[in-house]
């Protein structure tokens, strides 16, 4: 007999049939009739309307019936909050039940009812649950606790359930220990301030007497707790791993990597040179080589931890390189994960038996596995010197095989290693030019250019190569492009007599024909630089680089601290904190790794080093942009220098190396001019256009000094990136001084001293005026806010863009690079109102090229109320007037280096639009043909923010678009 | 901490059957999970976690069913899948087969056994011989007053009742451990290890504490032995010659199976066999699978170890006889093919 009969009812009138024989009086009528009802609830069907007939059936003493009305409960009590009060009295007299089981029951169901009404019932019978003699019915009422705080948690705190739950971590039965635990650890993670696991070395000994004596999923409740908190020292640390260690060898993934995660976290505390320390480590290798045996989905939970502990600890499985050899059944996930893992366990001793593997997999036929299989084969080259040169001749032979997808990736990694290994293995190039033409995907079209154009000088067919290249420019991809372009400025600097053309070729497509932005800058430098001079240049273009280093993909030290603590979580297997995914701050806190603490004998260690790798550990990284940023700079962390700054040619490929020192010559050191102001007409007699004259009738409005729009403050420097510190900021400008509204936190766990600030050389001169105070050592945790005033009167160099600002910041320890685009209407000066002649005679003057357009919309702003925001950011309304029932409004603005900038806003209702003109003199300094439009659409951004009428993204982007075209102004021509 | 609700759902992601545990995610969030799945396998990046916006789900599959759970928290992912796991096996022993039809014809069993091995996201008993001490498939015999809640649920020793007797005291121990190897195309080892388990089978009366002592010492006959070569999909017209035991083609598997019944140590045998290839060459590149190796070595064990002593301590005093039992299996064995 099976339960099957109950999905096939009569279809017509199944409700009203169904409702009779719920109130049959035969029982076994009514057990069947409820049945049938949760038949059709599992198959989707609404049964809602049957609830007071259901209902009726739940006083019985048929437990099954119990069971099937409860269930039924469940799911229909939420959309029926009225009646399922009816349901209380039963809760009520079934939790005091003489069969535990149906106590049990009961309190299980009614924390599943999450109708807040009747929660304040169910108060009573769940005190006196949490109390049961039988310890099923306890562990049942210590979930439900939970349940109920999920529902209304201060009822739970006001009823006192809180310090019952509490008790229970001392109650004679594991089970009951483990599940007060669970629903402990549940509250408090909803609840991170409320101090609610209270741990200290009392509980934690009950804590780990249960541990010994509870199922497998108690421990792991057990674990998960026990990983939170943090022992008073290294001996407490030592003594709860030595209590923890046993839990490796169950037989249940779930409680290994539990116990892994304790492991991992306490160790921390212990000092290296402790014998504890090296039999821990030992102990750690086998059960997770054990895990790999277990079901796939487990095996890749497994190996993604594994990856974050091979990470942090990489001696612990230094050996065990082979079981992570890829088996032929593995499923694909599996596969990929075992890779990335041999490869950060590769070193000279196992290399061999390493590339043997990797070449064994790269014929195999899966394409993503295959692919990566060859990229690894590289990251070995790079990673294991003494195996370069093997590496390279396995990729020779894979690209040999001519399988298609197997030659563009091995290309894109050789490429990789003659970034590492420069001028070693050039006898190679000629077999990957025989493979030019099967080249289809960006990437390694990309490499290929990048190689023939940096070995140039030694392919005699370079220029014809590149050609080849050129003739489909503009249906590239734009890393093709921009390759392409880099790799002809590169052979024609080594081979400037026959290359010629194709420069000119290319320089012509990337600037004229292009719309990518990237591109078309990239083509102007290189073209100014090529005309300005040729020498800088070659110093420029062809410096030489630095050398990428091994393990670009390590995840960066503050985070991998993080994901350690949540080992066997979701965040572990994502590579993510737990804020990246899950929903709303609620739940997720940030945890870090116990910072080292010695017990009292051994106070006197030196060891107090913060948590991440000792620096001789530390692997060399490819410098994060902002090292690089420094290398550029070269930043001097002592007094302020005025001097040049130093130009250093380490510089790397790529967008990168456009940037490098040799800027400087190319603008020469130009310092902004103040705009002649002797050009103002004398008179105004002369003909005016007939409108302009009228606006001097108007008065200028009043604006009050406000101060300027302010945007929120914004991240410069995560904390990943600055070991620990985090700095937001923003900039403004009140009543004629700017300043810098900085919010240091420290997140680290050291506390940070001796900050000091300094700003690189930039296009307004923006100096701090004051050193950068903090007054008291910043502890972790801790956030500090420092307004810094800024100065104009420090050194001028054009950047890109123009509001680029490069700090660096220093603090005990460490220094930190960062950059940040300032809002330009921080250096809108409060004398920014043209006198209304100078603005009419200057006006006349401005040629058209120099003149912008673009329309703010959704701004519900009338002229006034316009001028009034505008003035409040220093551009001034020199006169107004109204034209076929439009506004137009005259602005004008002057930045801190005296550039003015004039403006007519027209404002339709609904519909303001506005003319930018800068006036000619402005453009003398910067002589640069795009330099004025960047100026430009800085004010247009600045007018925007000030308006705080938002675009949407894409209209912005257009706009700008138009703006960089109608001030194309025409190149100049290289010299023959 | 763990899952929001657990699901079960047919070949095609329809749900069979479900529990909500803790009610913070949607139920409804569980029709993404099928197309998601398709998309994900689409762009070959299939894995066992899959997320929908600020959903997750943690799958496995079985037979022809997706064991889902949904979650939108940071929860432990390998306690997840052990509990899926731990799900399957219940339901096995319960039902024999878990597919589709077996829920269908056991669905209040199933509705049962769901509210009992997971409550609010924790997993509770998962043991189903003691489960099947109080949910039972005769449900309906049972009346209240009978069902007890079996003392094993929450005692101190949660794998056995107290008060058990026997009339004869014995204790059978498996040693058994399996071999996996892997092996490449010329012929060297790249992997060997040993899985080892011990299995009692114990007819022990009251709650006795066992104490076993095992130490590592050192021909053997396998029994059973099956190997599988892998052939091309297209092979045809087999033809076989062996020395010993019997091979034959099989075709859905595209292997030659050649199966020895005994294969005593040191030997060498040879099997030959011929196969037919059509003249046209497919245009997709098959993989190529590794040999595989099945076989049973009894009364041996590789690692050497043997149970030098089992002492038994009961309270009673009573004699007891333990009984032990060597056995080798093969485990994952593959020998790469070039």
């Amino acid at each position: 007999m099976t339960d099957s009969k109950y999905f096939t009812t009569t279809k017509k009138g199944e409700i009203f049939e169904l409702k009779a024989e719920l109130n049959s009086d035969k029982k076994e009528k009514k057990k069947e009739a409820v049945k049938k009802v949760i038949a059709s609830m599992t198959v989707g069907k609404d049964v809602s309307a049957l609830f007071p007939d259901v209902v009726n059936c739940m006083q019985t003493d048929n437990l099954e019936l119990k069971k099937l009305v409860y269930l039924y409960l469940m799911n229909y009590a939420k959309s029926q909050p009225d009646m399922a009060i009816m349901a209380v009295n039963t809760f009520v007299k079934d939790c005091e039940d003489p069969n535990p089981l149906i106590r049990a029951l009961a309190v299980r169901t009614m924390g599943c009812i999450r109708v807040d009404k009747i929660t304040e019932y169910l108060c009573e019978p769940l005190r006196k649950c949490l109390k049961d003699e039988d310890p099923y019915v306890r562990k049942t009422a210590a979930v439900c606790v939970a349940k109920l705080h999920d529902i209304n948690a201060q009822l739970v705190e006001d009823q006192g359930f809180l310090d019952t739950l509490k008790d229970l971590i001392s109650d004679s039965n594991p089970m009951v220990v483990a599940n007060a635990v669970a629903a402990l650890s549940e509250i408090a993670e909803s609840h991170p301030s409320s101090n609610l696991l209270d741990l200290n070395p009392q509980s934690i000994n009950k804590l780990l007497t249960a541990l010994n004596e509870c199922t497998e999923w108690g421990q792991i409740f057990i674990l998960d707790c026990l990983a939170n908190y943090t022992p008073k020292d290294d001996r407490e640390a030592q003594s709860i791993c030595e209590r923890v260690t046993p839990r490796l060898s169950h037989a249940n993934s779930a409680v290994v990597l539990s116990a892994v995660k304790v492991l991992m976290k306490f160790m921390e505390m212990l000092s290296k040179d402790l014998d504890y320390y090296g039999t821990l480590l030992k102990k750690l290798a086998p059960p997770l080589v054990t895990l790999l045996s277990a079901e796939p989905e487990l095996q890749y939970v497994a190996l993604r931890n594994i990856n974050l502990i091979v990470q942090k600890r990489p001696e612990i499985l230094k050996h065990e390189m082979k079981v992570f050899f890829v088996k032929y059944n593995d499923p694909i996930y599996v596969k990929l994960e075992k890779l990335d893992i041999m490869i950060r366990l590769a070193s000279q001793a196992n290399i061999a038996q390493v590339l043997a593997e990797l070449k064994e997999y790269a014929t195999e036929v899966d394409v993503d596995f295959v692919r990566k299989a060859v990229r690894a084969i590289g990251r070995c080259a790079i990673k294991v010197e003494q195996s370069a040169e093997r590496c390279v001749s396995t990729l020779l032979d894979l690209i040999q095989t001519k399988v298609n997808y197997v030659v563009q990736e091995a290309i894109v990694v050789i490429k990789d290693i003659f970034r590492k290994y420069p001028n070693k293995y050039e006898s190679v190039i000629a077999t990957l030019c025989e493979n030019l033409d099967s080249l289809d995907e960006p990437e390694a079209r990309a490499a290929m250019i990048w190689i023939v154009g940096e070995y140039a000088e030694r392919i005699d067919n370079a220029d014809e190569l590149l050609e080849s290249f050129l003739e489909g420019f503009h249906d590239e991809s734009t890393q093709v492009q921009l390759q392409l372009l880099t790799g002809i400025v590169k052979l024609f600097l080594k081979k400037p007599t026959e290359t010629q053309e194709l420069v000119q070729q290319v320089l012509s497509l990337a600037t004229q024909d292009s719309d990518n932005p990237d591109l078309r800058d990239r083509g102007y430098i290189y073209w100014r630089l090529l005309s300005t001079d040729p020498v800088a240049a070659k110093e420029v273009v062809l410096a030489e680089k630095p050398l990428i280093s091994e393990e670009t993909d390590l995840i960066e030290p503050t985070l991998l601290d993080e994901l350690i603590c949540y080992i066997g979580t979701l965040a572990s297997v994502y590579h993510k904190p737990p804020s990246a995914f899950v929903e709303g701050g609620r739940g997720v806190v940030h945890k870090s790794l116990p910072p080292r603490t010695a017990s009292s004998e051994s106070a006197e260690s030196p060891e107090t080093a913060p948590a991440g790798a000792p620096p001789g550990e530390q692997p060399d990284v490819i410098p994060a942009q902002g090292d690089l940023l420094g290398d550029l700079l070269n930043l001097d962390l002592g007094p302020p220098v005025s001097g040049p700054p130093l130009t250093t040619s380490s510089v790397q490929m790529g967008a990168v190396d456009l940037l490098g020192g040799g800027l400087d010559s190319l603008i020469g050191g130009t310092n902004f001019v103040a705009p002649p102001t002797a050009a103002v007409p004398a008179s105004l007699g002369a003909p005016i256009g007939s409108g302009l004259s009228d606006l001097f009738d108007l008065t200028s409005g009043v604006g009050t000094l406000s101060g300027s729009y302010v945007a929120p403050k914004a991240v410069w420097l995560p904390a990943m990136k600055a070991k620990g510190l985090e700095i937001s900021g923003t900039f403004t400008r009140q009543v004629g001084s700017i300043s810098m509204d900085l919010q240091l936190t420290n997140k680290a766990l050291q506390v940070m001293t001796d900050f000091a600030i300094q700003f690189n050389r930039n296009s307004f001169g923006l100096a701090p005026a004051a050193p950068l105070q903090v007054h008291a050592p910043l502890s972790p945790n801790q956030t500090v806010e420092i307004s810094l005033p800024l100065s104009t009167v420090g050194s001028v160099m054009k950047m890109e863009p123009l509001n680029n600002l490069q700090v660096a910041v220093k603090n005990n320890i460490d220094v930190f690079y960062f950059s940040t685009l300032y809002p330009l209407h921080i250096l809108f000066v409060e004398d920014g109102k043209m006198d209304r002649q100078m603005f009419l005679a200057t006006w006349k003057d401005i040629p058209n090229e120099n003149e912008a357009q673009f329309q703010i919309r959704d701004c519900p702003l009338n002229a006034e109320a316009a001028s009034s925001k505008l003035q409040s950011s220093n551009i001034f309304t020199v006169a107004k007037r109204n034209v076929e029932g439009q506004d137009m409004l005259y602005q004008s603005l002057k930045l801190t280096n005296g550039i003015w900038v004039l403006a007519e806003l027209r404002i339709q209702p609904g519909n303001p639009s506005c003319t930018v003109r800068a006036p000619a003199p402005t453009l003398r300094p910067w002589s640069l043909p795009f330099v004025p439009c960047q100026g430009v659409v800085l004010v247009e951004d600045a007018v925007q923010a000030s308006l705080q009428a938002w675009l949407e993204p894409e209209s912005v982007r257009s706009l700008k678009r138009t703006f960089l075209e109608s001030f194309h102004i025409h190149p100049v021509r290289l010299p023959r | 901490m763990s899952a929001s609700a657990v699901f079960i759902l047919d070949v095609k992601g329809k749900p069979l059957i479900s529990r909500n545990y803790k009610g913070d995610v949607a139920m409804s969030k569980i029709e993404h999970f099928m197309p998601l799945l398709v998309q994900r396998e689409e762009e070959g990046a299939l894995a066992p976690l899959l997320s929908h916006g600020e959903v997750h789900f943690l799958w496995i599959k079985h037979s022809n069913l997706y064991l889902v759970a949904t979650t939108s928290k940071n929860a432990n992912a390998s306690l997840v899948y052990s509990f899926l796991y731990k799900t399957i096996e219940v339901f096995c022993e319960y039902f024999k087969e878990l597919e589709e039809e077996s829920i269908r014809d056991n669905f209040v069993i199933v509705y049962e056994l769901l509210d009992e091995l997971m409550d609010f996201g924790f997993p509770q008993t998962t043991d189903s011989k003691i489960l099947q001490e109080y949910i039972t498939q005769q449900s309906n015999k049972l009346e209240t007053g009978k069902s007890r809640v079996p003392p094993t649920v929450t005692n101190a020793v949660s794998w056995r009742s107290e008060g058990i007797k026997y009339k004869k005291n014995e204790v059978f121990i498996d040693v058994i451990e399996s071999v996996n190897l892997l092996v490449n195309a010329n012929g060297s080892v790249l992997l060997s290890e040993i899985v080892g388990t011990i299995k009692l089978k114990v007819f022990l009366s009251g709650m006795p504490e066992l104490e076993a002592k095992g130490q590592f010492k050192k021909q053997s006959v396998a029994n059973g032995v099956e190997i599988a070569v892998p052939v091309p999909s297209d092979a045809d017209s087999p033809r076989f010659k062996t020395s010993v035991g019997s091979a034959k083609y099989v075709p859905e598997r595209n292997v030659v199976i050649w199966s020895i019944k005994s294969f005593p140590g040191g030997k060498e045998y040879l099997m030959r066999a011929h196969f037919g290839l059509p003249s046209v060459e497919k245009e997709e590149v098959e993989g190529r699978p590794p040999i595989g190796v099945k076989f049973e070595i009894p009364y041996f064990t590789v690692s050497g170890i043997q149970v030098r002593y089992m002492k038994i301590i009961e309270k009673s005093g009573y004699q007891a006889l333990p009984w032990v039992r060597y056995i080798t299996q093969s485990g994952d064995y593959q020998l790469r093919t070039s």
